[in-house]
């Protein structure tokens, strides 16, 4: 059991081993009490579920990481969403074909890539906190948006998009393969790239990583442009799966991806982040919450149930360092 | 002191250990200091002193069998609280100072905790933070904001602090580690001040010349074992570095005449207004130029501007024989010029992350692989390379930098410029938070690396550093180049009294 503890610990990183007890945890805990749970039906759902706050939750990750945020994500979503919608309406609405969706989609994630630039620049150029310049997008794009839309929704897309938002291939839903792509990308980028590793370099010590010859303006740029990109995609598929756009679709998703990240283990002062525990934790959060819906409780308790359980992860990892510090030292 | 009333000593400590994990970090040491002594406590990092210094002040509890006497009344267990009732005061190198209030607010606060008074009264708090002040002949304005103030005058509220607190024996941690010469020289007017008005004073600092000036005895430690206790009268810097390491460390110039080498850098008329004036100087390949002069003087500005870091007035910096024109560090380490910062906490090194990360970092291109994604099997082997190039003494590569001494987290600096494969070194006080004993290692590295024909510029602000391990001295007063020194022909006290004039 150690030595697979270890092996885990040294090929994902050391949080893995401790989420994937906890998913079996849940798994086994609703498994026995909430009745079918352990279903394709409830697991279909959940993989239907999943990637939208994944995709959000990747888009804040890489920010959090090199030290900083982006409070902007389900604007920047929406506002990519819009775009696309926008260009659907144009191009016949329902009956929009497939050059429509592509161009919208392009320009989409070329609003994404565009909102996380901006934010960039002014983050590396006139160094102002991340906090407050994500903040000041957020606002911004909120009442953009709704100044566009007048407050309401817009919908009316062709029938075929909804293969994007509900559709599968062998079995496996098209949102779960998107997400799975976007965090393998993600994964790569991180760990395998000049970018990632300047990512968490700047993340620990911006000014110390400068001094080493990183190009540190660049890289944030292109960090929340990124992230950007990242929230287009996402707004895209929130737009299939609702087939509608509102501005304030999925507001209460933005803390969670907060919760997601530091329940992967991601280090809230920055440097520190993978990928792979951020997901496990986004699949532990979504299967709680199903399990919990399974048994008849309220959404609003399983959000609470969430925050207890960032807290029981908090208590835990401080127990086990204890434990380990007191063996370092008995040795 | 009058003859007829000889007080007791302040500190009577004996037979002091301490077992951590089975490991002694202090063992069977005995400790005394006379009241009103300034006395120096010395020993490189992990010798024990710090340990020592929590035990006397209640921190820690000693292992049985321990003797300990504090102005003359006996203790079979000291807690914190007793330890500052008996006027035991420390100050530690972070000062614990609250920057965001005032002056008088700091020195004076502990007056008002406790039930009485309930109301702050700050008339009460002026008066007693002046009062401390007189005592140190020091004058501050109390209603400053204490993280406007400088360093210096911060460690001087510290000790206002602890007088207030009737501290009759204050521990100064590393007192002068970020001060100027002339801020040291206030300070040790201050201590001298203390000492007079009977208050002792230990001083623990790692520069050997200040030890040596102030205190009239010292006690060294080694491997946490008590090597004696020294008169300062009559003892030398290098003989106490031998007390200190157990070993003795050459002391002899090193200089040799470079003059035949091909010239590798040079620098005209450079100058960047209010930081440097006109400089001009020629490094060869294979050289060591010493740059010295006090803090302020314009050498780390001058680095910052051969690095690229800032954009030069005037002048004009020949890489060879080639003109550069620096917009960004980046263009300096491409031309192949590399900058060991003084802050190696701050600037040096991501402290946080791994030794193998750090030793990278400059370097990505380097080991960039198929795919322009990074090849660990290219970053393993440029990481052991250095890591055995240099003689790092690690765990594994993947443990936080911040873990290593500082000689091995300097060596971690080296690694990653030299993976650069630079031209020009410029090492600006490279010896800073190094052990005496770590910092022969790094003139060792830095001989060798201009033995290999790279061109060094030896940034310090210890005469005898750039006395004893460079070719050439350069002396910078007032952003300005104000002599040239052969080690050979010129003694160190001529370099020392031109610096410190």
């Amino acid at each position: 059991m150690t030595g697979l503890y270890r092996r885990l610990s040294a090929a994902f990183g050391p949080e893995v081993p401790g989420l994937l007890g906890f998913l079996v945890l849940v798994l086994v805990v609703f498994g026995v009490f909430a009745p079918n749970f352990l279903t394709g039906a409830n697991f279909g759902s959940i993989a239907f579920q999943l990637p939208e706050l994944g995709l959000l939750t990747l888009a804040m990750l890489m920010p959090i990481i090199s030290g900083g945020f982006n409070l902007a994500i389900i604007y920047t979503a929406n506002m990519a969403g819009l775009t696309l919608a926008f260009v659907l309406k144009q191009y016949g609405g329902v009956d929009a074909g497939y050059w429509p969706f592509i161009l919208g989609t392009v320009l989409a994630i070329g609003v994404g890539a565009l909102s996380g630039a901006v934010m960039g620049a002014v983050i590396a150029y006139v160094g102002a906190h991340p906090i407050l310049v994500s903040l000041a997008m957020m606002i911004f794009l909120r009442g953009l948006g709704e100044f566009l839309t007048r407050g309401g929704d817009i919908s009316g897309f062709p029938a075929w998009m909804a293969t994007l938002g509900h559709g599968t291939v062998l079995g496996i839903p098209v949102p779960l393969i998107l997400f799975l792509v976007c965090a393998v990308l993600w994964h790569i980028l991180l760990t395998h790239t000049r970018h990632g590793f300047s990512v968490r370099m700047i993340g620990s010590n911006i000014r110390a990583a400068g001094y080493s010859g990183l190009h540190t303006r660049r890289t944030l740029i292109l960090i929340y442009t990124l992230s950007g990109i990242m929230c287009a995609i996402a707004g895209i598929l929130m737009l299939s799966r609702f087939n509608s756009v509102r501005v304030g679709h999925g507001e209460a998703l933005l803390l969670v991806t907060v919760l997601a990240c530091f329940l992967g283990g991601v280090d809230p002062f920055g440097g520190f982040g993978r990928v792979l525990p951020v997901v496990i934790a986004l699949i532990v959060l979504q299967v709680l919450s199903s399990g919990l819906n399974l048994l008849g409780a309220n959404q609003h308790l399983s959000t609470a149930v969430w925050g207890l359980f960032l807290v029981g992860v908090m208590i835990l990892r401080w127990g086990a360092g204890w434990i380990s510090e007191r063996r370092r030292r008995g040795r | 002191m009058p003859a007829d009333a000889v007080p007791p000593d302040a500190l009577r400590f004996s037979g002091i250990s301490k077992i951590f994990g089975g490991v002694k970090a202090v063992d069977d040491v005995s400790f005394t200091v006379g009241a009103g002594e300034v006395h120096c406590l010395a020993g490189e990092n992990g010798c024990g002193k710090s340990t020592l210094i929590k035990i006397i002040t209640g921190v820690y509890q000693p292992e049985p069998g321990a003797g300990m006497e504090i102005f003359g009344q006996a203790y079979a267990q000291i807690s914190p609280t007793q330890a500052r009732r008996a006027g035991i005061a420390v100050i530690w190198q972070d000062l614990a100072l609250f920057a965001e209030m005032t002056v008088a607010e700091n020195i004076a606060f502990e007056t008002m905790l406790g039930n009485r008074p309930r109301a702050v009264s700050y008339a009460r708090l002026h008066q007693v933070a002046a009062a401390a002040l007189a005592r140190l002949d020091v004058e501050i304005d109390l209603d400053a904001r204490l993280g406007s103030l400088p360093i210096a005058q911060r460690q001087i509220v510290a000790i206002a602090r602890a007088l207030v607190s009737d501290a009759r024996l204050i521990f100064m941690d590393e007192p002068t580690a970020s001060l100027t010469q002339s801020e040291t020289d206030a300070l040790l007017a201050v201590v001298r001040t203390l000492s007079a008005r009977g208050v002792a004073v230990v001083f623990v600092s790692h520069r050997l010349a200040e030890v040596l000036e102030i205190s009239s005895r010292v006690t060294v430690l080694r491997d946490g074992k008590l090597v004696g206790v020294f008169p300062t009268d009559g003892l030398t810097q290098s003989r106490l570095t031998e007390l200190m390491t157990g070993t003795v460390i050459a002391h002899d110039v090193m200089a040799r005449d470079t003059g035949d080498n091909p010239e590798v850098l040079r620098i005209e008329g450079l100058t960047r207004a209010g930081e440097f004036e006109d400089i001009s100087l020629s490094l060869r390949a294979g050289e060591v130029l010493g740059l010295t002069g006090l803090i302020g003087a314009g050498r780390t500005e001058l680095c910052h501007t051969l690095f690229g870091m800032t954009r030069p007035d005037r002048g004009r910096i020949v890489l060879n024989g080639q003109d550069l024109q620096l917009r960004s560090n980046r263009d300096a380490v491409a031309a192949g010029i590399a900058y060991v910062s003084e802050d190696r906490l701050a600037l040096g090194l991501i402290q946080p992350q791994s030794i193998a990360d750090n030793t990278v970092l400059s370097v990505l291109r380097q080991i960039t692989g198929a795919g322009g994604l990074l090849s660990s099997r290219k970053k393993d082997a440029t990481v052991s390379h250095w890591i055995s190039e240099l003689a790092v003494k690690i765990g594994t590569p993947a443990d936080a930098v911040s873990t290593l001494s500082g000689g091995n987290q300097q060596r971690v600096v080296l690694a990653k410029w030299l993976a650069t494969r630079p031209k020009v070194l410029l090492l600006d006080c490279p010896t800073v938070g190094v052990d005496v004993g770590a910092r022969a290692g790094i003139f060792r590295i830095v001989r060798a690396l201009a033995e290999k024909g790279l061109a060094i510029l030896l940034v310090s602000d210890e005469v005898p550093e750039v006395f004893l391990n460079a070719d050439r001295v350069l002396h910078m007063a007032g952003g300005r180049i104000a002599h040239e020194w052969d080690p050979r022909q010129t003694g160190l006290p001529e370099m020392e009294a031109a610096v410190y004039a």
